[in-house]
């Protein structure tokens, strides 16, 4: 908590800087260690990744990725849709192998999917036959971690996404926000090194979203995880985001690095903020050369 | 909005629920319906008595044969020889289904196969069933077995294959490996189709029944139809149809209270 809330206080709003740093190079490991304040570790590490579907002449879907994501930062990434932003995030978690480069989590090369890589899913992914205690039990319990432990961290975590009232509700009683929310908690049970999150909110009214992004800021300000987040979604990138990343069209690659040096904590109001708007207007520019380029 | 509409729009809007009374009354009015057509036919000697016996005579055959307990042991046999099949036939189908809907290693060599056996007739096998197994209970749950188990496996094949792919990614970036996620994610998450598959294959063993007791049975209600057919009782062959439709109509039911029971979570 300790770096977040002094970088908060030490700025008023007022008075708060809006660094932006655009590298065309995105894979030049010094330019995220320059824009890294937070923590010198690097949680995760993307290496020269690239995707191709089917065989040597399949569709190139991620061309040459290389990302850091420091220990407890927010990074997100947004990009045109089709853009691999989400292929990217299944290559971290393991569920599918890159063509060429590595990913390394805590210095470790990723292999296969594991529980120290969290995942939060934009489609509900409960498991519909145990109630919400017991998702939220699941990755403790594969863990082989006792009873009493589990009971423990699942009333911390049901308690952190406000759902104690709905510990013993089926997933199919629940909102798709109360969803999410369980989802959430359920990947944090696990006290994975890094949080992936797939547009987690894509399929929620912006209403509910709103409510979501200020829930997970909260969560991830108490509990200090590392997050890769994606989304298509300017305003959450900018609202969550310690950095944003912006991809291009097909095939993906890093185009720019946009440092959110917006203070925390973040109220729902800092979108109508100048500098946010500043910060808004400069992704929106990258993400519509994209979108030119492509027709 | 609800208040202006009226019971009519009601009962024509697709898909609009309408009042449990009003479901429960039009299905007393359906039995009511095809029972009552038939006490005209057969009360009003529209169709020969011989081809046709009245509701009456078909009650008083059952009341008859339930005195003497020949309902009860016809019943029990047939009932026995279809558990039976149907038990053996899922126990198989089950597992062997849910890894050929898992494994593309298991399903592209069972496929082929299990298509074309599939589309074979039941009764063209009893022959060899008979040759083979013999005349005794096990020919007749081979019959009711081989009715049953093809189509099981493959439906619940497709069971197992329509979980959701993001629902198995997040059990393994929770820790499952693997070689759980058949049981710890595919099975429970197919458990509910599984069980309507089940429920719906039970009611294709029942119909199995009289082509296994076609040859050589000695007892059961598609042995005692086929017997009345030869003395023209068909009051006997009424009685034994009903028998069976209730047999399945009772099961059918017993297959949705255990769904309930087992998989509360769906609805």
């Amino acid at each position: 908590m300790g770096s977040l809330t002094m970088n908060a206080s030490t700025q008023t709003a007022a008075g708060s800087r809006v660094v932006m740093t655009e590298t065309i190079k995105a894979n030049n490991p010094a330019a995220h260690a320059a824009g890294d304040q937070r923590s010198a570790g690097t949680t995760m590490a993307i290496e020269d990744v690239t995707l191709r579907y089917g065989d040597a002449n399949g569709v190139l879907a991620l061309d040459d990725v290389s990302l850091k994501v420091a220990k407890n930062e927010f990074c997100v990434i947004v990009g045109p849709s089709g853009c691999g932003k989400s292929s990217l995030l299944y290559l971290a978690a393991g569920l599918n192998d890159a063509t060429s480069g590595r990913i390394k989590v805590d210095g470790r090369e990723v292999i296969e999917p594991g529980p120290d890589r969290g995942m939060v899913f934009q489609s509900y992914t409960l498991f519909p036959w145990l109630t919400v205690r017991a998702n939220i039990e699941y990755g403790p319990k594969r863990k082989g971690l006792p009873p009493e432990q589990r009971r423990q961290i699942v009333d911390q975590y049901l308690n952190e996404v406000g759902l104690a009232p709905f510990a013993d509700h089926y997933p199919a009683q629940l909102s798709g926000g109360m969803k999410q929310r369980v989802a959430i908690a359920r990947a944090l049970a696990n006290d994975p090194a890094v949080l992936l999150m797939d547009e987690p909110f894509g399929a929620l009214d912006s209403q509910t979203r709103g409510t979501m992004q200020k829930l997970l800021l909260r969560v991830w300000e108490r509990q200090q995880k590392t997050v890769l987040f994606v989304t298509h979604d300017i305003d959450e990138a900018l609202v969550l985001g310690d950095r944003v990343l912006v991809m291009t069209a097909r095939p993906g690659k890093i185009k720019a690095e946009v440092k959110v040096d917006i203070p925390r904590p973040r109220s729902m109001d800092v979108i109508l903020e100048p500098d946010f708007i500043a910060l808004k207007r400069r992704i929106l520019g990258l993400l519509h050369d994209e979108i030119d380029e492509d027709h | 909005m609800a208040q202006r509409r009226t019971a009519w729009t009601r009962l024509t809007t697709p898909f609009a629920n309408i009042p449990a009374s009003t479901a429960t009354t039009l299905a007393l009015a359906m039995w009511i319906a095809v029972i009552g057509g038939w006490a005209l036919l057969s009360y009003g000697r529209v169709v020969p008595n011989m081809f046709l016996p009245t509701p009456g005579t078909v009650l008083q055959t059952a009341y008859r044969m339930s005195l003497d307990g020949s309902l009860f042991y016809h019943t029990f046999t047939s009932a026995k020889v279809v558990i039976l099949g149907f038990i053996v036939s899922s126990v198989i189908a089950v597992p062997l289904g849910l890894w050929m809907g898992t494994y593309r290693a298991v399903q592209a060599p069972l496929e082929p196969l299990v298509n074309f056996i599939r589309y074979l007739p039941v009764t063209s096998f009893v022959p060899l069933f008979i040759l083979w197994i013999g005349i005794g209970i096990e020919q007749r749950i081979a019959v009711i077995f081989f009715g049953t188990f093809f189509q099981q496996l493959v439906m619940i094949s497709d069971c197992a294959r329509s979980v959701s792919r993001d629902l198995v990614n997040a059990s393994y970036t929770l820790g499952t490996k693997r070689s759980e996620a058949v049981w710890h994610v595919i099975f429970p998450a197919a458990l509910p189709a599984i069980l309507d598959t089940l429920r719906v294959t039970m009611g294709w063993a029942w119909t199995y029944l009289v082509v296994a007791e076609l040859v050589a049975a000695s007892s059961g209600l598609g042995y005692i139809s086929l017997k009345a057919m030869r003395g023209f009782q068909v009051d006997v062959i009424f009685m034994a149809i009903a028998a069976i439709g209730l047999l399945g109509l009772i099961t059918d039911t017993a297959f949705r209270i255990l769904r309930a029971r087992i998989a509360p979570w769906a609805a």
